[in-house]
């Protein structure tokens, strides 16, 4: 008892110290956990002599909870592009400008002027990928690239399949596998949904987004839903696992770099994202995180085995569906379907 | 009439004071905001709006069907006493498998009961995720326990273990037996020797002795125990996700997602408040009972 | 230790009943032992895995391939992942005996400060923390942190760990007094008459299991929370947990594995060494 009173008297003043982070110089940057190159904060620090202070979110819910809240004394944030609308809406970021920042020409042209940030004032793009689903194609042989393999499973993969335990990224799925709008807030599209859904449950050992890395390899499922930088670091333990763009379209996202409006260290928030413009710095991160970036250039930096991988270069002749921010009802309609499904 | 080891007023007020002020300033004072959130309107980006609004609690029982039309929906009702039951059979399995080991340390010399008592805690000095993916390891088809029963030969086809709703209670067992073991071993420590072999002369078996000395000096432990396992295992989520497969969904999953994906504050707010009175009634219902010297105390 | 805190518990049961040295049998119960045995096998076979797996090759946390120990040359290199260590045991240390210290006093006052009109809302209001939903706790308290300006960095989780521990820790040494009869420090307070000094040498003593339990369990209470200290923390404050459910979309890798083990490893050096006081100070009269 003593003792610990004594270890937390010494432990005092580095919780003193850990706090003392705002002073000059400093970048307070949240993200996803190993979803930064420590290498590339490392070459940001040494090029401007900002102290990167890195923290970790688990999503961008929980992220947007802690803004609206009036939490988060970060300088910058990388939430899902659909979460963009609302935050600025809310007026948890800021408007930055940053159509003005050195390099914002180096973006590739299809991601200037994006759906959630048309005029170019909040956001930097980050990475973007997909979300479709990986197949054990020892197990199955035929097509995969439609979400029938999902949804509707051949005999071999009937009760191996995994999927995610999110209803936006399910649901979301269901449509673009039905052809409804993603944010249908139409009834019936909701009703068809949840037959879907409900017809595959029996197929489904389980719904769970953690650690499904370690389900695919071990063997677990033969099928599960992913994304694609993950599906390719599934395939470089092992040749059998294929990443499906299915035809009836791909959920495509983007995690983008944003200010929140709390933000102490702004200059330094427009330095960095001014830094991931540059192709060679973007290029470490994609790299690193095996996504891609939306820098014109960065091709040159990039390591060989992503300019060929199937999962970055995705065939041409398929549609790519960007998730958008969906109205109250239909949020609500979809967590319908998802309660439904579990209760 | 004077009773010297009672504390006076004033005494007792002031050791109280620390631990009520903490609790009111910081957790009761913030929690006032969620009967307020309650009867709002959802913002659609989280938070709420300030309209008045009894949807949160319709919702709770009644929804509005596909066609529109406003029906029973026995989802959440479902989804609690899932959680309830869940919880008392984790509770009932840990108190089974926690009381003999409290009693075992509890008898040990001075010395090596402090050591047991950090054996029984250093395990979860570790995250819980990280735990919960070791039991994964040992029951899945290719775990360690299938593995090792074909080896000897007992079995051919792995037994299904994991994604079962026994998986769900190993894991919730797992997360809480240490609330179970370390009150009852509060409450039993030292119960003297001579006094269990005064017992034993007195009531010729063991069991018997179990029964009139230990169980009531560990009532107190127990019921204290209960509380511990009972009331978090009601709110808990990874290992029904993880072990369990996910396919039933939990109190504490639902109430969660209302402030992360589904972004309805008021709903989250009112079934908080729901189960925060229904629990909050049965302990202090528990505790009026325990001050009659009728059940368990607390 | 004094000598009063020596003798056994009053028994609800006969009284005074008192006999020679029983024999070391006495107490044991057939079947208790292989119990224990048991439950320690279960508790820890899952660690023991745990442990293996940070030696494995691969990055998989769960399928082995090789050994190796490239995962602690990684943890040794992560500055991220050692400050989210170090701040997870500053905030258990600080919070678990902040909570205990808060929680001793109220159980004292609970248990011996008779009835009193409003025990039952400072019953409820002692639960409380462990009642309403961490979601819940974690958002309010965000909000009021934000309402009165306080921003401490670590000492926003601080002192929200504090306050969720106090149940943890109050309900053991509540159900230690509760076991406990009032007859040894009445006796006490003829001997001394003066209540400080009973609780300094008899009371005390008499709670230390309660107290040593509940310390426990508010430690690892707050070493396992996520979502409180996710949204209260601000800048700089991350902590184990939640940078391991932030590897959601990454995955876990050996290298969760690998600083779980040097954090057993701390764990069991502080058992020998408390296993090491103990003995001493039970050898010395």
């Amino acid at each position: 008892m003593r003792n610990l009173l004594r270890m937390a008297g010494m432990a005092a003043p580095i919780a003193l110290a850990a706090s003392a982070a705002s002073a000059e110089g400093v970048l307070n940057f949240a993200n996803w956990a190993e979803y930064t190159s420590p290498e590339l904060i490392e070459k940001f620090e040494k090029e401007t002599g900002i102290k990167v202070v890195l923290d970790t979110y688990d999503s961008s819910e929980t992220l947007l909870a802690k803004l609206q809240a009036g939490g988060a004394d970060y300088d910058v944030v990388v939430p899902g592009n659909n979460f963009v609308a609302g935050m600025i809406s809310e007026g948890l970021i800021q408007n930055v400008d940053v159509r003005s920042l050195p390099g914002f020409a180096n973006l590739e042209g299809r991601w200037q002027s994006p759906p959630w940030d048309p005029t170019n004032e909040y956001s930097i793009p980050w990475l973007w990928g997909t979300t479709g689903f990986t197949v054990d194609t020892s197990t199955y042989g035929g097509d995969i690239h439609t979400y029938e393999v999902l949804f509707n499973p051949p005999p071999e993969l009937q009760g191996e399949i995994g999927m995610f335990n999110s209803a936006d990224e399910v649901v979301k799925m269901v449509h673009a596998y039905l052809g409804n709008d993603l944010c249908t807030e139409d009834p019936a599209h909701f009703q068809a949904a949840f037959d879907v859904l409900k017809a595959q449950k029996q197929h489904v050992k389980m719904y769970q987004s953690e650690g499904l890395r370690e389900r695919m390899l071990s063997g677990e499922v033969k099928a599960h839903s992913n994304w694609n930088g993950s599906s390719l670091k599934l395939r470089a333990q092992d040749a059998k696992f294929a990443y499906a763009y299915p035809k009836e379209g791909v959920l495509t996202w983007m995690d983008v770099m944003v200010v929140p409006s709390g933000a102490k260290n702004k200059d330094n928030a427009l330095k960095f994202l001014a830094f991931m413009l540059q192709p060679e710095n973007v290029a470490i991160q994609s790299n690193f995180a095996r996504y891609s970036n939306a820098v014109a250039g960065s091709d040159a930096y990039m390591a060989a085995e992503l300019k060929t991988a199937p999962e970055i270069v995705a065939p041409s002749d398929r549609t790519f569906i960007f998730v958008p921010a969906c109205s109250e009802k239909s949020i609500k309609l979809q967590d319908q379907v998802w309660t439904r499904l579990l209760k | 009439m004077t009773d010297p080891a009672r504390l006076s007023p004033r005494a007792r007020h002031t050791a109280l004071a620390p631990a009520l002020l903490a609790i009111g300033v910081f957790l009761v004072l913030p929690l006032l905001l969620v009967p307020v959130a309650s009867f709002m309107e959802a913002n659609p980006w989280g938070g709420v709006r300030p309209a008045f609004s009894v949807d949160a609690y319709i919702q709770v029982l009644f929804e509005e069907d596909f066609t529109g039309e406003l029906v029973f929906n026995d989802a959440y009702p479902r989804i609690v006493l899932r959680s309830i039951l869940l919880a008392a059979v984790t509770t009932l399995l840990c108190l089974l498998a926690g009381f003999p080991v409290a009693y075992v340390i509890a008898m040990q010399p001075k010395a090596r009961q402090g050591i047991l008592l950090l054996l029984v805690t250093v395990p979860f000095w570790t995250n819980l995720l990280i735990r919960t993916y070791s039991w994964i390891m040992i029951l899945r088809d290719e775990g360690l326990i299938n593995n090792s029963l074909e080896a000897v030969g007992i079995i051919d086809t792995p037994l299904r273990l994991l994604y079962t709703n026994g998986a769900i209670a190993i894991g919730l067992v797992y997360t809480f037996l240490p609330f179970m073991v370390l009150p009852i071993y509060a409450a039993i420590e030292r119960i003297d020797r001579s006094l269990i072999e005064a017992a034993h002369d007195l009531y010729a078996n063991r069991r018997a002795m179990l029964r009139r000395v230990v169980l009531p000096l560990a009532k107190p432990g127990i019921a204290a125990g209960a509380v511990l396992v009972f009331v978090p295992a009601l709110g808990s989520f990874v290992a029904p996700a993880l072990l369990g497969g996910g396919k039933h969904l939990m109190i504490g999953s639902l109430v969660q997602a209302q402030f992360g994906a589904s972004r309805n504050w008021p709903f989250g707010a009112a079934i908080s408040l729901i189960l925060l009175a229904a629990v909050l009634a049965v302990l202090l219902w528990q505790a009026r009972r325990q001050s009659r010297g009728e059940g368990l105390q607390l | 230790m004094s000598e009063l805190a020596g003798n056994p518990i009053s028994p609800p049961t006969p009284k005074g009943i008192r006999k020679p040295k029983a024999a070391f049998s006495v107490g044991r119960i057939p079947g208790f032992a292989a119990a224990t045995l048991a439950f320690f096998l279960f508790l820890y076979a899952p660690i023991l895995l745990l442990v293996v797996f940070s030696f494995n090759g691969s990055n998989s946390a769960t399928i082995w391939s090789h050994f190796s120990l490239d995962w602690y040359a990684k943890v040794a290199a992560n500055s991220d992942i050692q400050r989210a260590t170090l701040n997870t045991l500053i905030v258990a240390g600080i919070a678990s005996v902040l909570a205990t210290a808060l929680a001793t006093l109220a159980a004292l006052a609970m248990a011996r400060g008779g009835r009193f009109r409003g025990s039952q809302i400072a019953l409820g209001t002692l639960l409380l923390p462990l009642i309403v939903p961490e979601i819940v706790i974690a958002i309010a308290m965000l909000i009021f942190f934000t309402a009165v300006g306080m921003n401490l960095g670590l000492g926003n989780i601080i002192v929200a760990h504090t306050v969720f521990c106090i149940p943890f820790a109050y309900l053991p040494i509540r159900a230690r007094l509760d076991s406990l009869s009032p007859v040894y420090e009445e006796a006490a307070q003829d001997l001394y008459a003066d209540g400080w000094r009973t609780f300094r040498h008899v009371t005390f003593p008499l709670l230390a299991p309660g107290i040593l339990s509940g310390l426990m369990l508010a430690f690892i209470t707050s070493v396992d929370d996520f979502i409180i200290s996710l949204m209260v923390g601000s800048a700089g404050s991350t902590t184990l947990p939640i940078y391991i459910y932030s590897l959601i979309r990454i995955g876990i890798t050996p290298q969760i594995n690998a600083i779980s083990t040097l954090v057993l490893l701390i764990s069991f050096i502080f058992v020998s060494l408390s296993w090491l006081i103990a003995r001493r100070s039970e050898k010395t009269p």
